[in-house]
């Protein structure tokens, strides 16, 4: 596609919109509230008023406060509407240009939205997602075009490197370290792969963008493509989620025709081609050897690293490995400069970070904070804290991988190294709230008891300990365990930890020794003989 | 060797010629020939045999494993590698639990129980009508919405045990709907 | 060819470029165990035992698994510090616990990997769950037989008959602790289709697992070597090596 065919496109797309929009969430959360047959509604109610020609009903990604779905907003107004019921379309569509809805209207100034920062996000409830005209007029492919035209792959490595952004998967690998390894790797086969297999349980994240914006990261994943040398990528999917494998498909499908992916891409040299890879119900995918393996069509089985994928990785190349969140944040680093990106957050963890907000917390839904928001600032003011009555007892991070940080740890800045100091990790952005009435010991087991059903098998610590951990877990719960037992718990967790091959059963003792750190008195009030 | 059946390959039967008669064979057909009989599509290809046959038998795993030319153990190795494949099969309706960590801090241990004592199932489980099979799923990523229950492929947020009993028993007491 | 020396155990040894960790040890004298190892096969590094303590840059040590590291020049190496003993001794035991190890009845009693495993470690008692699984015996084939309850799932019968025998009738299927080792489309061994009956895969079992038809108690002795002289044959072409 050349420039005058972009701009035609964008163009088009401009005139044919109609002064006033309505903006209808179809993420998953709000979809499950019927928000389609809100949107059919929203659209027949337009009709109906004679406005067809000054209203558009568009099906965006998601608008972010999930638990008050679905979700309505109505521009350049902006007026977002809450738990909007088929039945009040009319009234709905009758407010525009003034007047009031019977409908509940939501504050756009509270903290839920104007703590937030939005660059992941950015487009997110804005573009439609199953139309990649919305994204082109919205900017999109601006920055894989100027890439390809004005700068080299190792100023654009230069570029990822200088903003300091890291791995949004979860260790925080610098991506920039990542990338240029990839780069440096001799010339011959290379490939890109968008690890979307988002398994953590609480974490809705990397869902959400691929729902609202999945062109954004195919975009990001062909800028990394140039960037390090690649022709292929893939993206490795959840095939747990059928909304998000149309929308990837219709998105790629999209670009190919339009020629945004594909040889030759902005009459440049470049060539790169993405296609889908669908996951089938296994967590340890997750672990970057283990959804090689899949890719390849065999067990998720991890190997162990060296040799790492960057040298190493898909049928034996080079391979860059990115979570989704990481490649969505790339075209705003190309766009906005490094530096502008590298201001944003701490000194170690630059960028925004999005969480998925849930749990015993009044408002939940997608959050994107700078890196070094506290805790407290997340779940008491955007979060609203704990439901009517109770109190927040803890705030897990990180999944099974991660750990529970106590209510007396709220100030805790969010970035890689405050996380970790505390135990836990910044993970993929799972974020649950517990309430007064959690159990921590039965929150430890809940994370052992899917670790050892995750577990892969292939090596020992991983596969016989986790069995183990479980069974001391549901004794000590039950009070049926000796001082002892808690003992032979805790060696054995060192022992999992410290020997098992991959990052699964490596980290799965962590949300034990987390809540032995904070609530030991939990484990120990229960132990026979006290 | 007797295989029961004789996957199409780049000189044989062109699809939907399936011995059997059975055309849903082509559909597998398509799918390996989409990936150019490559090895790494298993995957892929045990996703299309699924869709169209509703879960794995045996016979469908042999042609596969002919298909890409592949060791039958490794075929059946992938195939209860991950557990979206099921070598049975399902109920008319399923109902899935989510039992992420937001539906966990929510009370679904509860809401599973209920299902669990109304249906005569565990997860995994059909019941012995092969009306309903109970499945939990890890995290759907509707954390928003929590407890999430999966009625038939439908996500329904927010549920509570009677909002949950009263779907299962509208299967139990008129048909599919 | 290029040659690294490093340090194992306080002791200067020297390593051929591309050796690992546990051939250049095991060259010097110095013994690392094992399970999942299989002189003939490739390597997995999945049973952990041969995990060894590797001098960190920054301080500290790193656990690698000294069967798929490869050695380099300056590694400084403890292959037996009291932290590994105790791991081993725990890995050990867990595979105790997991199926159902009867050694008084087992045919490969006093001729099996994961017993001298366990006296070598100084196990005595396991302080863990016995899991008592419920666990098939095969004895469909003519001349082999295979008891998962003996089985640790070190996976050296799937690579010999994958790697070495060539037919791949072997895999393993399901995942985590319900893992087990399947003939192709989980058929009895003895109505196998790709089974030659070679008896490889009994060779390479490091315990009663796998076993001739018609053992007793003790008289399964595996022959291990023969799996490493039929690789050298085929690829080095020395025999009697």
């Amino acid at each position: 596609m050349d420039q005058n065919e972009l701009r035609s496109i964008v163009e088009a797309e401009r005139s044919e919109r109609r002064p006033v929009q309505v903006r209808v969430c179809t993420a998953s959360a709000c979809l499950a509230s019927r928000s389609r047959e809100v949107a059919g509604r929203l659209r027949a109610a337009a009709e109906g008023a004679g406005l067809g020609d000054r209203v558009d009903v568009r099906e965006v990604g998601c608008l972010r406060l999930c638990s008050e779905g679905p979700l309505v907003k109505v521009e350049p107004e902006g007026v977002l509407y809450e738990r909007v019921g088929v039945d009040q379309a009319d009234s709905i569509v009758g407010a525009i240009g003034g007047g009031t809805a019977e409908a509940r209207v939501g504050d756009l100034s509270e903290p839920f939205f104007a703590r937030q920062l939005p660059i992941v996000l950015e487009n997110s409830g804005a573009v439609e997602p199953e139309r990649i005209a919305s994204y082109l007029a919205a900017g999109g492919y601006g920055q894989l075009r100027r890439v390809l035209r004005e700068m080299t792959p190792q100023q654009v490595v230069e570029a990822i490197t200088r903003s300091g952004i890291r791995g949004r998967g979860g260790a925080g690998y610098p991506t920039g370290l990542k990338w240029a390894t990839v780069a440096k790797m001799p010339p011959g086969r290379k490939f890109v792969v968008c690890n979307a297999d988002e398994g953590d349980p609480g974490a809705f994240m990397d869902r959400s963008v691929l729902e609202s914006d999945p062109q954004r990261v195919l975009e990001g994943m062909a800028i990394a493509g140039y960037a390090v040398g690649a022709d292929q990528g893939y993206v490795y999917l959840r095939g747990e989620h059928p909304l998000t494998i149309r929308r990837l498909r219709l998105a790629i499908d999209q670009a190919r025709r339009l020629g945004v992916l594909g040889s030759g891409i902005f009459d440049s040299p470049f060539n790169f081609r993405i296609d889908l890879r669908i996951g089938a119900g296994a967590y340890v995918c997750g672990e970057e050897t283990a959804l090689m393996a899949s890719i390849e069509g065999r067990r998720g089985t991890p190997h162990p690293r060296p040799p790492y994928p960057a040298q190493s990785g898909l049928w034996g190349s080079p391979t860059l490995i990115n979570n989704v969140e990481t490649l969505a944040n790339i075209p705003a680093i190309v766009r906005e400069g490094a530096d502008r990106f590298a201001a944003i957050g701490t000194a170690s963890s630059k960028g925004t970070k999005v969480f998925a907000l849930a749990g015993n917390v009044r408002r939940s839904g997608l959050v994107e904070v700078p890196m070094g928001t506290s805790l407290r600032t997340i779940v008491e003011e955007i979060g609203g804290g704990a439901p009517e009555g109770r109190s927040i007892k803890a705030v897990q991070t990180g999944g099974p991988s991660g750990g529970c940080i106590p209510a007396a740890h709220l100030d805790t800045p969010v970035d890689y190294e405050s996380l970790k100091a505390l135990g836990s990790i910044m993970g993929s952005g799972g974020m649950i709230v517990m309430d007064d009435r959690a159990d921590m010991v039965d929150v430890a087991r809940y994370f052992m008891e899917f670790c050892r059903d995750e577990s892969c098998g292939k090596c020992i610590p991983c596969r016989a300990g986790t069995v183990q951990l479980h069974r001391m877990l549901v004794r000590i719960r039950d009070g049926q365990a000796t001082r002892d037992e808690l003992h032979r718990l805790e060696g054995l967790c060192e022992m999992v930890r410290h020997a098992s091959l991959c990052g699964l059963g490596q980290a799965a003792p962590s949300p034990v020794l987390s809540t032995l750190r904070f609530f030991r008195e939990e484990y120990e009030s229960r132990l026979i003989g006290g | 060797m007797n295989a029961p059946t004789t996957a199409v390959g780049q000189d044989e039967a062109s699809p939907g010629t399936h011995p059997s008669g059975d055309e849903r064979f082509a559909r597998i057909d398509e799918a390996m020939q989409k990936h150019a009989f490559e090895q790494d599509a298993l995957i892929e290809v045990l996703h299309a045999a699924q869709e169209h046959f509703g879960y794995l038998r045996t016979d469908l795993l042999h042609y596969i494993a002919h298909g890409l030319k592949l060791p039958s153990s490794r075929v059946y190795g992938v195939a209860t590698f991950y557990h979206l494949f099921t070598l049975a099969p399902r109920g008319e309706h399923t109902c899935v639990v989510c039992t992420g960590t937001a539906c966990y801090v929510r009370g679904v241990d509860r809401l599973l129980a209920a299902i669990e004592a109304e249906s005569g199932a565990l997860p995994g489980q059909t019941t012995p009508d092969g009306r309903i099979t109970l499945e939990v799923a890890r995290c759907v990523g509707a954390c928003g919405i929590a407890p999430v229950v999966v009625f038939d492929g439908n996500v329904e947020g927010g549920q509570t045990e009677d909002s949950t009993l009263d779907r299962i028993r509208k299967w139990d007491h008129h048909g599919s709907e | 060819m290029s040659v690294h020396t490093l340090r194992i155990d306080e002791k200067d040894v020297s390593a051929r470029a591309g050796q690992t960790i546990l051939e250049a040890a095991r060259e010097n004298g110095i013994a690392i165990p094992t399970l999942c190892h299989l002189e003939g096969l490739s390597n997995v590094g999945a049973c952990r035992l041969c995990l060894v303590e590797v001098a960190a840059v920054g301080g500290g040590t790193r656990l690698m698994a000294a069967c798929v590291t490869a050695a380099a020049e300056e590694m400084v190496i403890q292959t037996d510090t009291e932290r590994l003993r105790e791991y081993r001794k725990m890995i050990v035991e867990l595979l105790f616990a997991e199926r159902n190890h009867v050694c008084s009845v087992c045919v490969a009693n006093n001729h099996c990997e994961l017993q001298d495993m366990a006296v070598a470690q100084g196990v005595d008692h396991v302080r863990y769950d016995y899991l008592e699984p419920t666990c098939g015996v095969d004895l469909s084939h003519q001349r082999f037989g295979l008891d998962h309850n003996r089985c640790i799932l070190c996976t050296r019968c799937v690579r010999a008959c994958d790697e070495v025998e060539g037919a791949h009738t072997w895999d393993v299927s399901g995942r985590g602790t319900l893992s087990r080792v399947v003939a192709d489309l989980n058929t009895p061994w003895g109505a196998s289709e790709t089974c030659t009956s070679c008896g490889k895969c009994v060779m390479a079992c490091p315990t009663g697992a796998l076993f001739h038809q018609g053992s007793t108690v003790s008289e399964m002795i595996h022959e291990r070597t023969r799996l490493s002289f039929l690789v050298d044959a085929r690829e080095k072409k020395q025999w009697n090596a």
